[in-house]
């Protein structure tokens, strides 16, 4: 394998980068990406990023000297390839030839559909929105934020702190639903209601700009000097149309992370859509911090031939909310159905367990971080006990 | 090599020390305690705890 193309340069693209090399790959190296700056970090884009002047230098991945002579070509993206040609086509009208393919494309952010507003309507997915956001995030500025998923609720904490008044819509019928369960959802969300944000639950938008600024399905009509999209995120995965993948959602890989079979093609990120053997052979998407580095180290790997130990990461991710922080370890959404407090208050600091079948598959903390290392081991354990 | 943390930016999430626990560790009230010096045959490991640092506090030198 003389060229490896990345398409993505955020940070699964930087981290397949960096474990190619140190998985022995000396030839050439290109990482395509559509946003014009260099891989950096997301989580702090709804926090700290909205509430000062952050500079990209400031949420800017550290890199690996490995991957210094890389071939960046930034803010150009791919808009189609040829996998039986092993050709790409970006933006400029210029192609690019590889031997080996890592998508790394990862999500944009949904948009609803209603029309109307466009110049208050903000998302926060890149270092852009959340620069253009912060210029409108002022003291007493009616801020509407719709949806209550991470995103949305780290956004509604983040403008609360800096003045504006709040009010969150979701359709659930509490914030943070299907990642966390009702209860503790209610917990957060009356942790919100104490700092002054107001929650509009089980409601839709129905139109912007029509009747009041936003129009929701309940009829009520809410004034919005700025209004927040925090939705969810959809795959980006049209460069790939026309070669016969399944891309209904993301990229279909199979247990090496190798794009449905293919030898040349794996996929790292949360554009991914893989079997854990951790959990059972459906393939899923996981939008975590932790997986762009997971599915990175094994992707290059299986690109390149190398050995490695079957896939079975531990997802990972945290969120901080005001003085909280949520931590997460493994996959609490397959244990919705059996959840419990397996120490502390929900009103204080405590830890939740997410059961499947009566195993333990998540636990989720509030606070009480120094029990962390425990609690991440006890799930461990429980893998390595079942095979 | 040389470790150094950036405590400012440091918030104890804990991540290091899944990698390199022989580096990293959280002592009993939950804060990071760290080793300035680790001997080559860890530099994977350190340089696996750089980048699962949710701050990208962890810096490597040499």
């Amino acid at each position: 394998m003389r060229r490896i193309v990345v398409v993505g340069a955020s940070m699964g693209g930087l981290r397949a980068a960096e474990q190619l090399r140190a998985a022995g790959f000396a030839g050439e190296l290109t990482v395509v990406g559509d946003e014009p700056h260099r891989p950096y970090n997301r989580p702090p884009l709804s926090k700290e990023v909205l509430a000062s002047e952050v500079t990209h230098e400031a949420v800017a991945f550290r890199m690996r000297a490995s991957v210094e002579d890389v071939d960046w070509r930034l803010g150009v993206p791919v808009v189609s390839s040829d996998l039986a040609a092993r050709t790409l086509t970006l933006l400029d009208g210029s192609s690019l030839a590889y031997d080996g393919l890592v998508v790394a494309t990862g999500l944009r952010a949904r948009r609803l559909p209603q029309p109307g507003l466009a110049d208050r309507r903000h998302v926060v997915r890149t270092l852009d929105d959340a620069t253009r956001l912060r210029a409108v995030l002022t003291p007493g500025a009616r801020v509407v934020v719709i949806g209550a998923g991470f995103v949305g609720c780290e956004v509604a904490a983040t403008a609360r702190k800096l003045g504006a008044e709040v009010t969150v819509v979701c359709a659930t019928s509490e914030p943070l639903m299907s990642p966390l369960g009702p209860d503790l959802g209610a917990e957060l969300r009356r942790r919100h209601e104490a700092q002054g944000v107001r929650f509009l639950l089980g409601r839709t938008v129905t139109s912007f700009g029509e009747v009041g600024d936003v129009l929701l399905s309940d009829g009520t009509a809410l004034a919005a000097d700025v209004i927040i999209e925090a939705v969810g995120s959809t795959p980006c995965v049209s460069w790939l149309d026309g070669n016969g993948l399944d891309l209904s959602d993301g990229v279909l890989c199979d247990a090496d992370l190798r794009v449905e079979g293919r030898p040349d093609v794996v996929a790292v990120g949360d554009v991914a859509r893989f079997p854990n053997a951790r959990y059972d052979g459906e393939c899923r998407r996981v939008e975590h911090w932790s997986i762009p580095t997971d599915t990175a180290r094994k992707a290059a790997r299986s690109l390149l031939g190398v050995a490695s130990p079957p896939f079975a990461p531990l997802p990972s991710f945290w969120s901080d909310q005001y003085e909280l922080r949520i931590q997460s370890f493994g996959a609490p959404g397959l244990g919705g159905d059996d959840i419990r407090v397996l120490e502390g208050e929900p009103s204080g600091e405590c830890a939740v367990g997410y059961h499947r079948d009566g195993d333990l598959v998540g636990v989720v903390l509030l606070g009480l971080t120094s029990a962390i290392p425990r609690y991440r081991k006890q799930l461990m354990d429980a893998f390595a006990a079942k095979v | 090599m040389k470790i150094i943390v950036d405590m400012d930016r440091c918030q104890d999430h804990g991540q290091c020390v899944f990698s390199a626990p022989d580096v990293f560790r959280l002592n009993d009230e939950g804060h990071l305690e760290y080793e300035e010096t680790a001997d080559e045959s860890l530099r994977d490991a350190v340089e696996e705890a750089a980048d699962v640092c949710p701050l990208q506090a962890i810096t490597i030198e040499g």
